[in-house]
């Protein structure tokens, strides 16, 4: 049977951390993981089995495609159904990489991502609508999201500790963001 | 310094997620500061990212505390901080469904989307139209129209994909803006360009004429984006697909031009469209074939698991195009990525040769500990292809699937593997034994119920007829003291078996049955207790009726009976005639890889065909009393494909008549048929009874009528019949557009192909797992033979077709299977007779010129016999 010619690619896109927990997720086909805990379930299996590999960059799960990309200590993964052009679904996980790797100053790591969630979030929000490729190009998504990232003068004090002290560095790295919160 | 160490100690306690011990509470609690004025941007901003935040990790939000929260935010509309505001169009559309009211945000938006800043008029669209529904799509349709054509991209892309989202709600408004959306694809962007493509075939697809038109512009106009062209290459083998255009079409021409195109993606879309076309040749298939090769050795892991996988699906129908590839599959089973490995060495056991075979399994058992599971499947699945295709390899294989067997892994490797051990048992009788060992040595220490039982049934089966049938006993007795209820219920079955065909074994088996009955499960103790004393009486007719081959009929048919005879209450006993008989399952599903979809459903018995169409039928007031539903046939076309009207006949028998549904299809838009029935004229002594015509058939929407006919009762043995059939109607003429009819009609008719009703028609087909038992049990007081010459059949394996499609009953013992370089072979044909007879066929054939053929018939019921024999003369 062909693929019927449709612009719903995107089954899913979800970013883990390096223990598999969820930062953020969206499920844009309703029918895939209905509940909370098919996703969270559907999630740790992708992670169980992508995590240890982590240059693969493709793989097989429940029947569906998954591309994925690693950084330091986040995994990025994008789902689509198991006819869909891989191609495609690469072209959005590199938007997706990109366009973070440029609004988080390369800094493409757990802390930063979190300390600039909201800005991840309207990243995935103008590289995915409903599961239709709204955009691929990141000059594209970084133009339209316009934002300004934060704490990075927390990451440039703890590279100057990492050469020292690296415990330490983690120790200011929290107090610095604790009393801005 | 003590109050510095105590945050510390608090924040390495939370880990550095500054969001993981969020409470809800707290933050909704933090949320009141959107009430503030000044608004202090940062700080909402923060609290709203939190709310997405819990949002995303599946925290409930309660509607009143919802709708508290979106409230507090709408008025964050005042601060013109423009992450902020982004970020407010994301609460709206993460809380569009928990929220109450939502729409207060309307005006907001609608103004944000027309207003001066690009930045927000996208954003605010794709918002809007997520909190609108069909009447509020209509006050804004004009600023919907405008944004799709409007010069910014991201304005005009937002309006296409949000018109596209809304199309299933609102079609009828959307459909409207088809002028503006082609207007738009005839954008510079490549986003735009796409998003219009998708748009426009949404709102077209179901009219091929407007779909080809829209084929013919854009391939011919050159679009810009990768993406848009995927898309016309898909729906371009999709019109080619329904329209069963030959190879020599334009959009033919069109999707292999792609394969040249500049990006990977498109190239890559083309090849795949091509192998996925249905008959291709492989002159046709050659160049998809070598993009798909230049991509085995790309550097990108994605592309070469796209390039193996779609190269995986050629080799299922077409090995020798892909032999070409043989040498860079073969640098792929050393792959980095698994995935890819595994694609690559099940494709070149579908492709290599006899002799590569045993090199291929020594690869696979190099890594096969490393791959996933879905992928384990799928190794195994091309292993039991290849033993299809190599029997004389089952040794290498069954060696190879019994190390499987004992390595980790979860129910569906395990499955496919039994599964796959259990077909080769049954195409090699030489590999029986050592089969049998491995699945007993496997059920030793096996978690899954579901296989163990399906093992020891196996076992039941097969073990008696082997040479030393007593070495099976121990494995099957160690379930029964060690397992759960299923389990043991299974064992006990498998056991009876033994003892019911192996006279020497007897003995010791009434004593482990003995044992059973003692059991603390009741259904073990029931089934012990039942075996007990039918063995006890060795009677052959017994064990065959009531161990080696169980009830035929269907189980939810038999609730159905046995609940209708207790609302009835009556003298007579339950006759088991009266139930319908479970339609044989069919024997065996080729799988297809995907790479499968592992079914996420539980495998339950749903209703079979046979009972959805016993049910329509019995809500027919016409067809009351007719008796259980006793067969259905496969659907019969009695028009050409193409015509005006499509008109397919299903068979149904019962005990004395027989329903004939017609699946009637009109395909002309500008006729509305009513009154349609379709008379029939028999050949024989068949007597038409009624007609139930279809009221009404509009274009496109199939209907049916039914004919009801009395089988001839004087005479048992007319079983064959030719109806001539003609399809009357009255015709409306209607609007294509509306399809609105005009008052007055018109009758008419159309001429159908003949309809025939054969001896098969009569006899539903009943698998005996035991057919010598079965055979025995029915015994030689009808029995009648007769010998026969095929002169015009070539070959053991046409002849052996043809009976079973000519008798329409079960081959049983896999008789249907001629093995290689045999001059003569039998065939065991089992049945039930309309009425519940049972017959069984014993066919010997052997080869000389044509093909010579003794039958031998046995039934309960002569009249079956003769009725048999006289249609194969």
């Amino acid at each position: 049977s062909t693929l019927e010619p449709s612009l719903y690619t995107v089954k899913a896109v979800f970013i883990l951390d390096n223990d598999g927990n969820r930062l953020l997720s969206k499920y844009y086909d309703k029918e895939l993981y209905p509940s909370m805990k098919e996703q969270k379930n559907f999630e740790k299996n992708v992670f169980n089995k992508t995590h240890k590999a982590d240059t693969d960059e493709i793989a097989f799960v429940e029947g569906m495609t998954i591309v994925y990309k690693c950084s330091i200590d986040l995994f990025f993964y994008v789902v689509g159904s198991s006819q869909e052009n891989e191609l495609m679904l690469m072209a959005v996980l590199n938007c997706l990489f990109e366009s973070l790797g440029q609004i988080l100053r390369k800094n493409v790591e757990r802390r930063c991502l979190l300390d600039n969630l909201d800005g991840v979030f309207l990243v995935v929000d103008e590289i995915i609508d409903g599961g239709v490729i709204l955009e691929s190009d990141p000059q594209q998504v970084i133009q339209k999201v316009n934002y300004r990232v934060r704490h990075l003068q927390s990451q440039a004090v703890s590279t100057v500790w990492m050469n020292t002290d690296s415990d330490m560095s983690t120790i200011l790295e929290d107090t610095d963001d604790y009393r801005k919160l | 310094m003590s109050l510095f160490v105590e945050q510390i100690c608090q924040l390495l306690g939370s880990g550095s997620n500054p969001f993981q011990h969020l409470e809800k509470s707290a933050v909704l609690q933090e949320a009141r500061i959107f009430n503030e004025t000044p608004i202090n941007p940062r700080r909402c901003l923060h609290i709203l990212t939190k709310i997405i935040y819990l949002l995303n990790q599946g925290e409930h939000f309660g509607t009143m505390e919802a709708t508290e929260a979106f409230f507090a935010m709408t008025r964050l509309f005042q601060s013109n901080d423009q992450t902020l505001r982004r970020m407010c169009y994301l609460t709206i559309k993460e809380m569009a469904n928990i929220s109450e009211d939502v729409i207060i945000v309307t005006s907001s938006l609608t103004k944000d989307m027309t207003g001066k800043e690009d930045v927000y008029r996208g954003p605010a669209i794709r918002a809007l139209c997520r909190i609108t529904d069909t009447t509020m799509l209509q006050a804004i349709e004009r600023y919907m129209k405008q944004a799709i054509v409007d010069k910014v991209p991201s304005v005009s892309s937002s309006a296409l994909v949000s018109s596209l989202h809304m199309v299933k709600m609102s079609y009828d408004v959307v459909k409207r803006w088809v002028n503006e959306a082609q207007e738009a694809a005839s954008s510079d962007n490549i986003m735009v360009q796409y998003h219009a493509l998708g748009l426009l075939y949404h709102l077209r697809k179901n009219d091929r004429l407007a779909v080809s038109k829209m084929l013919n512009k854009f391939t011919k106009s050159g679009l810009k984006s990768p993406f848009a062209y995927c898309m016309l290459i898909r729906i371009a083998s999709k019109l080619l697909e329904e329209t069963e255009a030959g190879h020599d079409s334009p959009l033919f021409d069109f999707i292999e031009s792609c394969l040249r195109n500049k990006h990977e993606m498109v190239v890559y879309e083309a090849a795949s469209a091509i192998v996925h076309m249905p008959n291709c040749t492989a002159r046709e298939l050659a160049p998809a074939v070598s993009v798909l090769q230049l991509f085995c050795s790309s550097p990108k892991a994605a592309l070469r698991y796209a390039a193996v996988r779609t190269l995986n699906k050629v080799a299922m129908k077409h090995p020798s195009a892909v032999t070409a590839c043989n040498l860079d599959l073969e640098n792929l089973i050393t792959d980095s990525n698994r995935s890819i490995a595994t694609l690559a060495i099940t494709t070149l056991l579908k492709t290599g040769s006899e002799s590569s075979v045993d090199r291929l399994m020594k690869q696979i058992s190099s890594f096969v500990s490393e791959i996933s599971d879905e992928f384990k499947v799928v190794v195994v699945q091309a292993i039991s292809a290849l033993c299809q295709k190599y029997p004389r390899k089952h040794s290498v294989m069954m060696n190879f699937l019994s190390n499987m067997l004992r390595d980790d892994g979860g129910f569906e490797y395990k499955r496919a593997i039994v599964d796959c051990i259990i077909s080769i048992i049954e195409e090699n009788p030489e590999s029986k034994e050592t089969g049998l060992a491995h699945l007993c040595e496997f059920i030793e220490d096996c978690e899954h119920t579901v296989l163990a039982t399906k093992i020891l049934h196996l076992l039941g089966k097969e073990g008696p007829r082997t040479p030393s049938p007593s070495k099976y006993i121990r494995f099957i007795f160690n379930r029964v003291v060690l397992e759960s209820e299923a389990v043991r219920a299974a064992a006990v079955s498998a056991l009876a078996k033994f003892g019911a065909q192996n006279d020497d074994l007897l003995p010791s088996v009434l004593v482990l049955m003995q044992r059973c009955m003692m059991d603390s499960d009741d259904e073990v103790r029931d089934r012990a207790t039942f075996y007990m004393n039918v063995l006890q009486q060795k009677q052959k007719a017994l064990n065959a009726a009531y161990i080696f081959n169980g009830l035929s009929v269907s189980v939810p048919g038999l609730e159905k009976s046995l609940h209708q005879y207790t609302l009835e209450p009556t003298e007579k006993p339950f006759d088991m005639k009266s139930v319908p008989l479970a339609n044989t399952p069919i024997t065996e599903q080729k799988t297809e890889f995907a790479p499968v979809a592992t079914s996420k459903l539980p495998e339950k018995p749903g209703p079979t065909r046979q009972d959805i169409y016993q049910e329509q039928l019995a809500a027919i007031p016409e067809f009351q009393g007719l008796g259980s539903l006793f067969k259905t046939s496969e659907a019969v076309q009695l028009t050409e494909a193409e015509t005006e009207y499509v008109v397919r006949c299903v068979k149904h028998t019962f005990a004395r008549h027989m329903v004939f549904q017609f699946d009637c299809t009109n395909t002309l838009n500008d006729q509305l048929l009513q009154k349609v029935m379709v008379q029939m004229e028999p050949s024989e002594a068949y007597e038409v009874l009624h007609y139930v015509p279809a009221a009404n058939l509009p274009y496109s929407q199939p209907g049916s009528c039914y004919s009801l006919v009395r089988l001839p009762e004087d005479d048992p043995t007319a079983v064959s019949c030719t109806f001539s059939c003609t399809l009357k109607y009255l015709v409306k003429d209607c609007d294509p557009n509306t399809g609105e009819p005009d008052d007055d009609g018109y009758d008419d008719e159309y001429v159908l192909e003949d309809l025939e009703v054969t001896v098969a028609d009569h006899i539903q087909k009943v698998l005996k797992p035991n057919f010598a038992a079965a055979w025995d049990e029915v015994g030689d007081d009808f029995e009648k033979e007769e010998t026969f010459a095929l002169a015009s059949v070539r070959t053991l394996d046409e002849a052996v077709g043809n009976i079973i499609s000519f008798l329409g009953m079960q081959p049983c013992e896999r008789s249907d299977k001629v093995p290689e370089n045999k001059n003569s072979h039998i065939l065991f044909l089992a049945g039930v007779f309309r009425g519940g007879h049972d017959v069984l066929v014993r066919s010997r054939l052997a080869l000389a010129d044509g093909v010579t053929m003794q039958v031998t018939v046995r039934s309960s019921d002569e009249t079956v016999v003769d009725i048999i024999l006289a249609s194969v003369g």
